[in-house]
């Protein structure tokens, strides 16, 4: 029953794009598109759930002083393996996602979580925190990617929504980006409040 | 000229927060007042500088000498933790109230992406040790203008009467999104 809340308590309580605000870069960086998006939460999520799973095992052997950068080392070392296996498996997403993909490591919700709840709880429990809050955040990044795409080029996941005359290229391009996310989180605040 | 050109690109063209959407999160974390996104820049320049050398001469000397790299993005994070950490150090010592109001935020810098996107951007755009400085210095200095005239807004926006839904981040970051459009009419100069 526990895990089952730590799942959701990522997915919808404490969301990190919407009510921790971590991770922003990402966030607004690949939103481009709804595909997009969703690639770079996977992405994140196996990154998550991995990272939580070996410092959840290995934390309490790791002395106190040299504890974030060992952290950050275990999180580049699975970056690096979504680096090479994107590379060679999906090569167009990897291609869009570009310099985003080894900024995974710097991701503050990766770190965040590692510091917060896989170093001070079980491997099982941090599993779940990993996963809630990965796919939390591909849930809001698929969401805004959504959003940005629809208003942007009229279509979402590459199927034409609007007529082929529709566009608003600011949507796609960066103040978009910023406006997009920061009317979602307007709305979000206030269904929040609504419950 | 050339080098003119990598300045003017990274400053307004490419500006790192406002087009390429690095360094973010310090970008609406420290941008309440002028002084602290001041302070915040001072040490953003000097850490990004200071990191795109060491990276920079671990890329050419260690990592493509003896073929090793896919080590990239765990060395250059933890040369940047390790500069970052230094940097804390010495400012602690120096003026230890910038330090106070740069606070949790100093850390931080190890985990701004702008630090570490710039050490792998200049090896992607192979540019030579002068080139990679110059794109460093002015990625940091496109950064602090953009965190400046930010925190500038915000310390007016702080008396304007803002809708109730919209207070604290989301109106940073329509702002932000404002911003980005006046910064959209220097894309084509260079």
């Amino acid at each position: 029953m526990s895990h089952i809340k730590t799942l959701t308590n990522g997915l919808f309580r404490e969301n990190p794009t919407f009510s921790l605000l971590l991770g922003m870069c990402p966030t607004l960086g690949v939103t481009t598109s709804a595909f997009n998006g969703m690639g770079m939460g996977l992405a994140t999520t196996f990154v998550l759930v991995m990272s939580n799973l070996v410092i959840s095992l290995v934390a309490n052997l790791i002395p106190d002083k040299v504890r974030i950068p060992a952290f950050i080392v275990i999180i580049a070392a699975f970056v690096t393996i979504v680096d090479f296996s994107m590379q060679a498996y999906v090569p167009a997403l990897y291609e869009s996602l570009g310099l985003f993909i080894p900024l995974i490591v710097v991701n503050c919700i990766v770190l965040g979580r590692a510091e917060a709840f896989a170093s001070k709880n079980g491997a099982i429990a941090s599993i779940f925190d990993g996963l809630g809050m990965g796919l939390g955040f591909t849930m809001s990044l698929t969401l805004l990617g959504s959003v940005r795409e629809l208003l942007g080029s009229g279509k979402i996941f590459d199927i034409t929504v609007m007529s082929d005359q529709y566009g608003m290229l600011a949507f796609v391009l960066a103040p978009g980006g910023f406006l997009a996310l920061g009317f979602l989180i307007a709305i979000v605040n206030r269904l929040r409040k609504a419950n | 000229m050339e080098y003119i050109l990598i300045f003017i690109a990274a400053v307004f063209v490419n500006n790192v927060v406002l087009t390429q959407f690095l360094g973010i999160c310090p970008f609406l974390g420290v941008s309440k007042k002028v002084s602290t996104a001041v302070g915040m820049t001072g040490a953003l320049t000097f850490v990004m500088i200071l990191a795109t050398l060491v990276t920079f001469i671990i890329q050419k000397s260690i990592l493509d000498k003896f073929g090793i790299g896919f080590m990239q993005t765990i060395t250059f994070i933890l040369v940047i933790a390790a500069l970052v950490q230094m940097v804390e150090i010495i400012l602690k010592k120096v003026s230890p109230a910038l330090y106070q109001a740069l606070g949790v935020f100093l850390p931080l810098i190890t985990t701004n992406c702008a630090v570490l996107g710039v050490a792998i951007m200049v090896i992607q755009k192979d540019y030579n040790l002068l080139e990679s400085l110059v794109f460093a210095a002015s990625t940091a200095i496109g950064f602090g203008l953009a965190l400046t005239i930010f925190a500038g807004i915000r310390e007016h926006m702080e008396m304007v009467n803002v809708p109730k839904g919209m207070k604290g981040s989301p109106i940073a970051l329509v702002t932000a999104g404002l911003l980005a459009m006046a910064f959209m009419g220097f894309s084509g100069i260079v």
